[in-house]
This record gives structure tokens, sequence and C-alpha cells, in this order.
């Protein structure tokens, strides 16, 4: 039964000692460099070392689009959505809705009439999956905030509704998916062949990636968010409401998802319902490695993941399979929170 | 003398601990009251219910006339609650000027009113870009203080502001409650220590177990050592 004072155990420390120097942590930012630069001798051949490594990076950024928003939507919070793939697969199945009556505008020999295809097509299907998003947050996600395990059933729930209701709609069979003309086909330089469409994956990867830094670091909301990935209770102790917050955030975070489901499935040229549950597991994997909460981190992760696919399935083929799985235990290993920790929780 | 702030009959429960056991007391307009006890009797469960960061299962909250206890926290706030946390909260991957404009919610912070706390706390304006994570302790409690108070607010609740700091710093923290006082702002301020507590604290309520045991005036407990012992359990002159 005392009143502690606290007064003399901590040394004195004047208000205008400087600032201890913290240095940037830029390991992680090598790491993609590190291991791209070390398959080089183990691929051998130059020109395949560049067409798996720009490969990588254009799978890496579409990764990226799908993941940004589940990691800001897990690390502002705490919310587990199993079902973000769903949003992956409607924005893929709405682009084909555009994309096919218009078949003869994606077959022109145009890069304009290409153009003028995709755009809307893009547009749509995020404008889709962010109007799914709104729903799903209110309807599945609302309702069991700060419950871990019913966020999980729920939301798996919802994927399946949603996985189930697409091949309702479309029907099971493979939905093929050219892609547009003059995105097909590569650029040329020396023995180097680079796909166009990897470089406009990458260059619109980047600029999400931009975008979101953008708004993080220099709007006010974008400081709300990251202020409240760290701490939510704070932020409402100042007066916001984290969660009109965070539903604005899932709901672009849903929309990005669908983004980056029609950059896939041109990728692939193909669309299936199955392809939600299948970049499911892929994304969480990214954002885990990542670090929850940490967009610099899911965009390393993203490229790694892809690096490990594209490296692993060119050398160790039969590894295909768990490359992703180990990846994660090893950067795991290495930061059991993930590349960069964010949150104090 | 106006009452702004009144708890009657407030219980807490965290989860299935029944923390606050019926708190009331009144908190008068332009006055600094001081919450004392022992640690553990519920000074930031009394705090944090004022804020709704937990709701009170029973009783009322009465700020400026409006009742409160079932209102969500950041409504609270936007009624004029300036809240430091016991754990100061500080954004510590935002700078130092990040933190005081997101406090400000009324646009950008007042010029004016940020060199006046800069007057107090100089080490804020020093590190203005940089992160608060890298302050140091003393340096992080004063951008949470100042956080409470970069826009002029009807309420502040301070929790242990000097814990754990250097007599210097301390001194800052003083010097500017005592400013805040002068200019009239009403402050309900947890404090163990009891040298500061005597020099800024017009009245005080002493906590135990949940409950009030004890309301009266500064200056009367400073005064009387037997009951200073009989509240808290030890000569607060001992600790000057
Ligand atoms: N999150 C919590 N969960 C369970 N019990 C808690 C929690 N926070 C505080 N308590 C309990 O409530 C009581 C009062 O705590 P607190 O209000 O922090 O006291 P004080 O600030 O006076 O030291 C303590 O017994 C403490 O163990
Ligand atoms: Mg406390």
């Amino acid at each position: 039964m005392t009143i502690v004072p606290h007064m003399t155990d901590v040394p004195a420390q004047s208000a205008s000692e400087p600032l201890p120097k913290q240095p940037r942590d830029l390991l992680p930012l090598l790491l993609p460099v590190l291991l791209a630069l070390a398959m080089l001798p183990l691929i051998g051949s130059g020109s395949t070392w560049i067409t798996l490594t720009v490969a990588s990076l254009a799978m890496g950024m579409m990764i990226f689009i799908m993941a940004s928003g589940l990691t800001l939507v897990f690390g502002l919070m705490d919310v587990l959505n199993f079902g973000h793939g769903a949003f992956i697969a409607v924005g893929a199945y709405v682009a084909t809705l555009v994309l096919l009556p218009l078949a003869s505008w994606v077959q022109a020999d145009s890069l304009w009439l290409n153009l003028a295809v995709l755009a809307p097509a893009a547009l749509a299907a995020m404008a889709v999956s962010g109007a799914l998003g709104l729903v799903v947050e209110r309807v599945l996600i609302l309702p069991v905030y700060g419950q871990h395990l019913k966020q999980i059933l729920m939301t798996t729930g919802g994927l399946i509704v949603a996985e189930q209701a697409l091949y309702a709609l479309w029907g099971p069979q493979i939905i093929p998916l050219p892609l547009p003309t003059s995105l097909r086909g590569s650029f040329i330089l020396g023995d180097v062949a680079i796909a166009k469409y990897r470089l406009l994956a990458m260059g619109v990867g980047l600029a999400v990636f931009v975008g979101i830094q953008l708004v993080l670091t220099r709007s006010k909301i974008g400081l709300l968010i990251r202020a409240g990935v760290e701490n939510r209770e704070m932020v409402e102790a100042l007066g916001y409401h984290i969660k009109r917050l965070f539903l604005g955030v899932f709901m672009v975070g849903s929309a990005l998802a669908g983004l980056g489901g029609i950059m896939w499935a041109l990728y692939r040229e193909q669309v299936h319902a199955s392809m939600g549950n299948d970049l499911t597991v892929l994304v969480f994997i990214v954002v885990i490695i990542g670090g929850l909460g940490s967009i610099g981190g899911c965009f390393i992760g993203a490229i790694l993941v892809a690096m490990v696919a594209n490296y692993g399935g060119f050398l160790l083929p039969k590894l295909a399979l768990v490359s992703n799985i180990l990846l994660m235990v090893a950067i795991l290993m290495w930061r059991p929170r993930g590349l960069y920790a964010v949150t104090s929780r | 003398m106006t009452d702004l702030l009144t708890l009657s009959g407030v219980h807490t429960h965290i989860g299935r601990y029944h923390i606050l056991h019926g708190v009331d007391f009144a908190i008068p307009e332009g006055q600094t009251t001081m919450l004392l006890g022992r640690n553990g009797a519920g000074k930031t469960t009394t705090l944090r219910t004022i804020m709704g960061l937990w709701p009170a299962s029973a009783g009322s909250i009465t700020l400026a006339g409006q009742r409160i206890e079932k209102i969500a926290t950041p409504e609270i706030a936007r009624l004029g609650v300036g809240y430091v946390p016991e754990s100061m909260a500080v954004f510590s991957d935002l700078t130092v000027k990040e933190n005081l404009v997101l406090a400000a919610r009324d646009g950008a912070p007042d010029t004016a009113r940020l060199e006046w706390i800069f007057g107090f706390f100089p080490a804020l304006k020093k590190f203005w870009l940089s992160r608060a994570g890298a302050l140091s302790g003393g340096q992080k409690q004063m951008l949470s203080i100042a956080r409470a108070i970069v826009e002029p607010r009807q309420l502040l609740l301070i929790d242990e502001p000097t814990k754990g700091l250097a007599p210097a710093i301390i001194g800052a923290l003083i010097d500017c409650f005592a400013e805040l006082k002068r200019r009239g702002a009403t402050i309900l301020l947890v404090e163990q220590n009891f040298h500061a507590a005597r020099e800024i604290g017009d009245a005080v309520l002493v906590m135990d177990n949940g409950a009030i045991v004890h309301r009266g005036g500064m200056a009367d407990l400073a005064n009387d050592i037997p009951l200073q012992e009989r509240l808290l359990g030890l000569s607060l002159e001992a600790h000057q």
C-alpha cells in the first residue's frame, strides 16, 4: 500500500539530447535483389535469367495488387478475411462481361481500341468488387469484429458461396480470355524476350504501390490508417471513427483485389471460379511474409513469392508446390513477425 | 462553481472481472482534480470508462449536462475531451508533426498554439520531423500531452504523466499543467508522485478497490499527515 515515486530509477535525460540514430531497416529490401543475383549462376543463361526475373517482377506486382488490401484490413482491424479471393474471382468474371462481348475490339490490332476496352473492363471489375466489399463488410464482418474464429468461418463461408454463385451464373467450364492483340508478344532486346503484358503488369503494380504509399504518407486519411494499424483505440480517443475508416479501406482493398483479378485472368488468359480459392492461399502467404499491416513488406513479400515460383519452377519443378511454404517458414524463422512488423499488438 | 463532469454509481466490468464498484465523484469546472490511490485501485479503468474505452455496466456519466456513458469514444472526444493514456500511445511510425496533425481535428494545428506548446516542450520543435518512435520516454510523454492540448479541450484526462521520468522532465510537465490551469482548463489527473500532485491539485479524490474512499481539498490532505497515512498507507511527506 504505497504510493511509489518513480522519479529516481531513470537517469536524467535532457530534452535537447539528440535522438538515437535509427537506421532504416533495408535488409528486407535487399532480399529480392540478393535472391535474384544468387540465382544467376544457378540458372546459367543470362537471357533465361532476365526472362525469369521479369516474369517474377510482373507476377509479384499482380500478387501485390491483390494482397495490398488484405494486409491493411488485417493490420487495421485484426480482421482475418479468408474470403479475399472471392473479390479476385469476381473481378475476373466481371471483366469477361466487358471483354467477351467486345471481342472484336480486343482482337483489333490497335493499341487504342485495345485500351478502350481494357480500361472500362478494369473499372467495372474494381467497381463491382468494391461494392461487393461494402456488402461483405456490413453483412459478414461487422457482426464478428474481434472474434477471429467467427471471422474465419464467416469469410470462408462467404468464399464458398461466392465460388458456387460464380459456377451457377457462368457454369463450371474454364472461360478463355485472350490477351488483346497489342499486348501479345514480346519486345526483343538482343537474345532476350520480354513479354509486353508483363511490362504492363509491372507498370500498373508500381503505380498502385506508389499511389498507396502517397496516400499513406501524404494524406490525413493515410496517416489515420497508419496510426490505426498501430493503435486503433488512440485513434478513436482522438475523435475518429475507426470503423468508418476501416470500411473505406476494406472497399478499396476489395476493388484492388478485383483489379488484380482481371490482370491475373489476362495473364493466364482464362477465368475459372476456383481462382479465388487458389489465390487466397498465395495472398495470405504474402501478407504473412511481409508482416501483417505493412504495405512495404507486402510488396517485397509478393516479389519474393513470385521469384520462388519462377526460379524454383525452372530449377526444381518438383518443389513447386511447397516452395512458397518453405519460403514462408524461412522468413518467419528469420523474422517471426514478418519482414516488417507493424502492429504493436 | 459548476461541475463539468459527474460520475454516479459507475460500475465497470472487464471481461468477467468487476473492476469499478460504484464510482461517484464530480469534477468542478476550471479546477485540477487529482485522482490518487495505490496500484490496481482502478484509476486507469475510471479514465478509460469516461472515454468510453470500457463500457460502464451501470451508473451514469455526465459531461456538461450531457449523458455520455453510452456514447462511442470518438463522439466523447469530439465533445472536447483530451486524453493522455498511461501508455502515452504516441503513433511511433508517424512523425511528431503527423501525430499533432491527427490530434488537431479542425484543420492544421494552430501556429500560435504550437509555439505556446513548444515553450514547455522545446524537444517537440527540435524533433518535429522525426519519427515519434525514436523519441525518449519523456519526449513521448510531452508529445502525448501536446496531442491532448493542441486544440482547446473542455476536459483533460491525464493518466500518470510523470511515471518513470527524470526530475527535469517532470518539472516541464508540471509547468505545463500549471499554465493550462491558469488558462482555466479543467483537468482530471492521475498522479502517484505526491510532490507533483500537491503542487498542481486543487481537489483530491482517493480511490481504493474500485471506489472513491476520500474526496476533499488538496491542501487539507497535504496538511493532514494522519489522514494521508490512513488513506494512502504512508507518510507522503517522506516522498517530497
Ligand atoms: N484489461 C484488463 N483485464 C483484466 N483486468 C484488468 C484489466 N485492466 C485492469 N485490470 C484490473 O483492474 C484493476 C484496476 O486496474 P487499473 O484501473 O489499471 O488500476 P490503477 O490505474 O489504479 O493502477 C486491477 O486489479 C487490474 O488488474
Ligand atoms: Mg493506472
